[in-house]
């Protein structure tokens, strides 16, 4: 699945599911781009439909009800949804 | 229409049409007017791309038959409304929000999980035999009325035939 990356610091890995027509997930990769944090990204409404459901298996396993933006932090932590303040702590060690 | 082809006179008009709807039915869409419109944007690709407004804050295959519970608005909006003020992509907002006496927080997916959602509850109908009309209830917010047929639209909402079902 190809995933696009925006440079930044690292803070392991950082992955952001999202939908390109989702207001919250727009939100969510403004905020990360704020923080300044190195991430990558995948518009899964955008993907072939052979991946989508790769996608959405992924997601699941941190989010069962599947829903967006998922955000996966560093294979430890999911912040479901734009929940600003955990966005914030999750980074701020 | 591609998400490419589609204007901002475009996402302008369906604004419209939407913000005299929901004024007519006594709903409010957002403040954020560039937020609001993002959305706008997001249901006019949807529509483009599988043919019905299915909710841009959430995954679509395309198939409609899967999507019924998330056409906007969806079956979600008014409960989520009551409970945090807005739906869950906030296109639509509160009385309380709009005049910030309520602040917007994010609102959980109300929808259940894809593993529960093929097992959709129907309604449980009542005995019949008494009634000179069956009656229609719109899914999206609740609207009754005694007919041969549920209306082509609901006069409240605006949620088309496919969202009513059988309620007695
Ligand atoms: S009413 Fe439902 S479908 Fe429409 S934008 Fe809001 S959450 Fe999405």
């Amino acid at each position: 699945m190809k995933m696009e990356h925006v440079d930044g610091k690292n803070e392991g890995k950082v992955v952001l599911f999202a939908l390109s027509t989702c207001g919250w997930c727009s939100k969510t990769k403004e905020l990360l781009k704020e923080l300044g944090i190195a991430f990558d990204f995948v518009y899964v409404d955008l993907l072939p439909t052979e991946e989508m459901d790769d996608a959405i298996g992924l997601i699941e396993k941190w989010n069962p009800a599947g829903s967006f933006p998922t955000l996966i932090v560093d294979d430890r932590k999911a912040v479901i949804g734009f929940r600003e303040e955990e966005i914030r702590g999750a980074f701020s060690k | 229409m591609n998400a490419g082809d589609i204007s901002q006179d475009d996402v302008e008009r369906k604004y419209q049409v939407l913000d005299r709807e929901a004024g007519e039915g006594g709903y409010h869409l957002g403040p954020d007017n560039e937020f609001t419109k993002k959305l706008v944007r997001g249901l006019l690709i949807n529509e483009g791309r599988y043919g019905y407004p299915a909710c841009p804050c959430r995954f679509s295959r395309g198939i409609k038959a899967e999507d019924l519970d998330i056409i906007c608005p969806c079956d979600y909006r008014d409960p989520d409304l009551d409970q945090y003020g807005a739906c869950y992509c906030a296109l639509y907002v509160s009385d309380a929000i709009l005049s910030n006496k309520q602040s917007l927080s994010p609102v959980p997916e109300r929808r259940p999980p894809r593993c529960e959602r093929n097992s959709r509850k129907t309604i449980h109908t009542t005995q019949t035999g008494s009634l000179s009309y069956p009656v229609w209830r719109c899914r999206v917010c609740g609207y009754l009325c005694a007919r041969d047929e549920a209306p082509l639209v609901c006069p409240v909402c605006k949620a088309k035939k496919d969202r009513f079902e059988r309620f007695m």
